[in-house]
């Protein structure tokens, strides 16, 4: 499989009144063509700056990427000049939000909104842009589309709405669609709706995705491959079943245990003591290591570096890479 | 259900709530139909889960029981004291029974407050108590939610989501209420620290016996902590049952279709399970569709479902509300 995204090193900071955060750091990793990828990770773990980060849209200041590649399809985004990289935002690559009411403009019509990304990116003229819009709200399964395509966001509900959100990001067949937390904010028959609705456009129009989430059932069902992440770095990566029957990282152990709610009835859930730590108050060596019950002192003097404790499982833990449970 | 009614802590009668939609001139009064009929009876010690989709009413019933929205209809019943009409100042003695816990500890907590006087506040409202007493009493309530003592000093903006939360949760136990309605406790936490507020409020139920309403729209997490589980469909109960044979079956098709589109995380079981994806949205509770409210979306839905609405009765083990749950053969395998 050829890499479609190949990110290398990436760090993203940000300069606040308290000093300096790594909101990611080090961040290395690959999506196939056609692959499914999951970055997982809990509030502050740097996931969603990273898939901004892809596509460039980090606020500067106060933000910078400090350094790093993102290989697009063999040209580095990092270089691109800002028309290069139009043409590359929600043309080659889309991207979607979990909520559709900050990405949708509220006094355009649908068709307008959707409209715009098939002028921009395919140059469609007004007739042929009318009709393409129709034909993609009914792809994304929006009953009565051309009603629809009149009407404004707040006529519709939330499911609908990022429904329209998927119809404008897959407008110009992108090969790489980055979704941040799509269905965070939708219901749970609507969330499986939206998702079987990717799921089914990903087969047909083979496009990759970088899935941003906190969900790990999300992550479970529609994943190839997941990278888990703490406090800005990878920690973990592996295929999803790898993930979930094999963790090796004492984080993602802990987050898997977690979230076994059906499993223990009555009994009491296994917790990870404690709390992210904050960005200006990092602990030394490991991040986790305050957290962790496998914790050696040699955690808290150096932080692990990714290994490979398999082929294709690299983790940043040294009591995983020593083989130990 | 063995126990006599001396075991209700708190029961609600055929609770009704409609909202007034603005509307024109010459157009009829509308009316959001939040609540349309929604009885339970909630026992001491017990958890009873009310789960349901945006719209369902959840929310309204959280505010309806607390008497923060006035209901339309029906009645409120706390340790067998009426208190759907009660004026604010009797109302305000018998709240100290029921306390409520919101979703986002960041809204619910005074900023400008520290967190001992959070705490204490109901102590205040409610006790002619010393000073030194409260104080002594808001330590003792912030370790009993694990946190330290000396938290009393801080401000909210210094604790984290999950210590907030745990804040919220000493306010309410304060007062040593027989009952505390939970509104998504945990959903605007990360998932390693929901665990530890879950575990809390299990420790302190089985310490102190108090009874939850526990509203969730986080089937997995529902299925864990209740003991019996209540779901709603546009301001209606569709099926209640004890938690173990929701487990086993689930009778109505919208139970059902809710329980299989939750992701499981499991690739394998994600990949066994079959899944029923509804179409279309959450009719408008503005008009709700008549007949069952569910029909427009059920993908077992018959003539009869628009001609009759169905009544919440008894199958078997559990209450349900549709004509055809529990016929043998219903509903039938979807493919």
């Amino acid at each position: 499989m050829s890499a479609v995204l190949e990110v290398a090193d990436l760090a993203v900071r940000f300069r606040t009144t308290r000093g300096t955060v790594n909101a990611v750091d080090g961040l290395s990793f690959a999506i196939g063509e056609g692959e499914t990828v999951a970055l997982v990770g809990e509030s502050g773990s740097g996931k969603s700056t990273a898939a901004l980060a892809m596509l460039r849209l980090i606020a500067d200041p106060p933000g910078r990427i400090a350094s790093g590649r993102i290989l697009f399809e063999g040209r580095d985004i990092l270089g691109l000049r800002e028309e290069e990289l139009r043409e590359v935002r929600g043309g080659r690559i889309a991207m979607i939000f979990q909520d559709p009411m900050m990405a949708l403009n509220p006094v355009y019509t649908i068709e307008r909104q959707i409209g715009e990304v098939l002028a921009l990116h395919a140059g469609m003229g007004r007739e042929a842009r009318a009709k393409e819009v129709v034909e993609l709200l009914r792809l994304v399964g929006v009953p009565a589309p051309a009603e629809r395509a009149r009407q404004y966001p707040h006529n519709l509900s939330g499911g609908m709405r990022q429904r329209v959100m998927v119809a404008m990001a897959l407008a110009c067949k992108p090969k790489l669609l980055i979704a941040d937390e799509p269905t965070t904010a939708l219901d749970v028959t609507v969330q499986a709706q939206v998702l079987d609705l990717i799921q089914s456009l990903k087969d047909r129009f083979g496009m990759a995705v970088l899935l941003i989430t906190h969900d790990l059932g999300v992550v479970a069902e529609t994943a190839h491959r997941v990278i888990v992440m703490y406090a800005g770095r990878k920690v973990e990566e592996g295929t999803t079943a790898q993930i979930f029957k094999d963790p090796r990282h004492p984080y993602t152990k802990g987050l898997l245990e977690a979230a076994k709610w059906e499993e223990v009835e009555g009994a009491m859930l296994r917790e990870i003591p404690g709390a992210v730590p904050s960005p200006f108050d990092m602990p030394k060596g490991c991040a986790f290591s305050p957290r962790c019950g496998a914790v050696q002192p040699r955690c808290r003097e150096s932080a692990p570096p990714l290994a490979e404790v398999a082929p294709g499982r690299p983790v940043a833990c040294f009591v995983a890479q020593e083989g130990r449970p | 259900m063995s126990e006599g009614r001396g075991d209700v802590v708190l029961e609600a009668v055929d609770l009704v709530k409609h909202f007034p939609v603005k509307h024109g001139l010459f157009q009829p009064a509308r009316h959001v139909h939040a609540l349309d009929g929604v009885s339970f009876a909630l026992k001491r010690g017990e958890t009873l889960a009310i789960v349901g989709e945006s719209g369902c009413g959840k929310s309204t019933l959280a505010k309806c029981l607390m008497r923060l929205d006035e209901p339309t209809g029906g009645r409120v019943v706390l340790l067998g004291d009426d208190i759907t009409h009660l004026a604010k100042g009797a109302l305000r003695g018998l709240r100290r029974h029921m306390q409520i816990v919101f979703q986002d500890p960041y809204a619910s907590l005074n900023p400008r407050w520290s967190i001992g006087s959070i705490v204490a506040d109901p102590i205040r409202l409610h006790e002619k108590v010393s000073r030194d007493e409260r104080r002594r009493r808001v330590a003792e309530l912030l370790e009993t939610v694990g946190l330290d003592p000396g938290f009393a000093d801080r401000h909210p903006h210094e604790l984290s989501g999950g210590q907030r939360q745990r804040v919220a949760i000493a306010r309410a136990l304060a007062v040593n209420p027989s009952v505390i309605i939970c509104d998504e406790p945990v959903s605007a936490l990360d998932v390693s620290i929901q665990a530890q507020v879950i575990n809390l409020l299990k420790r302190l139920q089985a310490r102190l016996g108090i009874a939850y309403l526990f509203i969730s729209h986080n089937l997995a997490l529902v299925e864990h902590i209740s003991d019996r589980i209540a779901v709603m469909y546009l301001g209606q109960v569709v099926e209640l049952a004890d938690t173990r044979s929701m487990r086993r079956e689930l009778l109505h098709p919208y139970s059902k279709a809710l329980f299989s589109a939750a992701p499981v995380a499991d690739p394998d079981a994600s990949a066994r399970r079959t899944r029923i994806i509804l179409t279309g949205d959450v009719p408008s509770p503005v008009d709700p569709p008549g007949g069952c409210r569910f029909r427009t979306r059920c993908p077992w839905k018959q003539d009869r479902c628009a001609a009759e609405s169905p009544a919440l009765r008894a199958v078997g083990d559990r209450l349900v509300r549709c004509h055809f749950a529990g016929d043998a053969g219903f509903p039938a395998p979807v493919s």
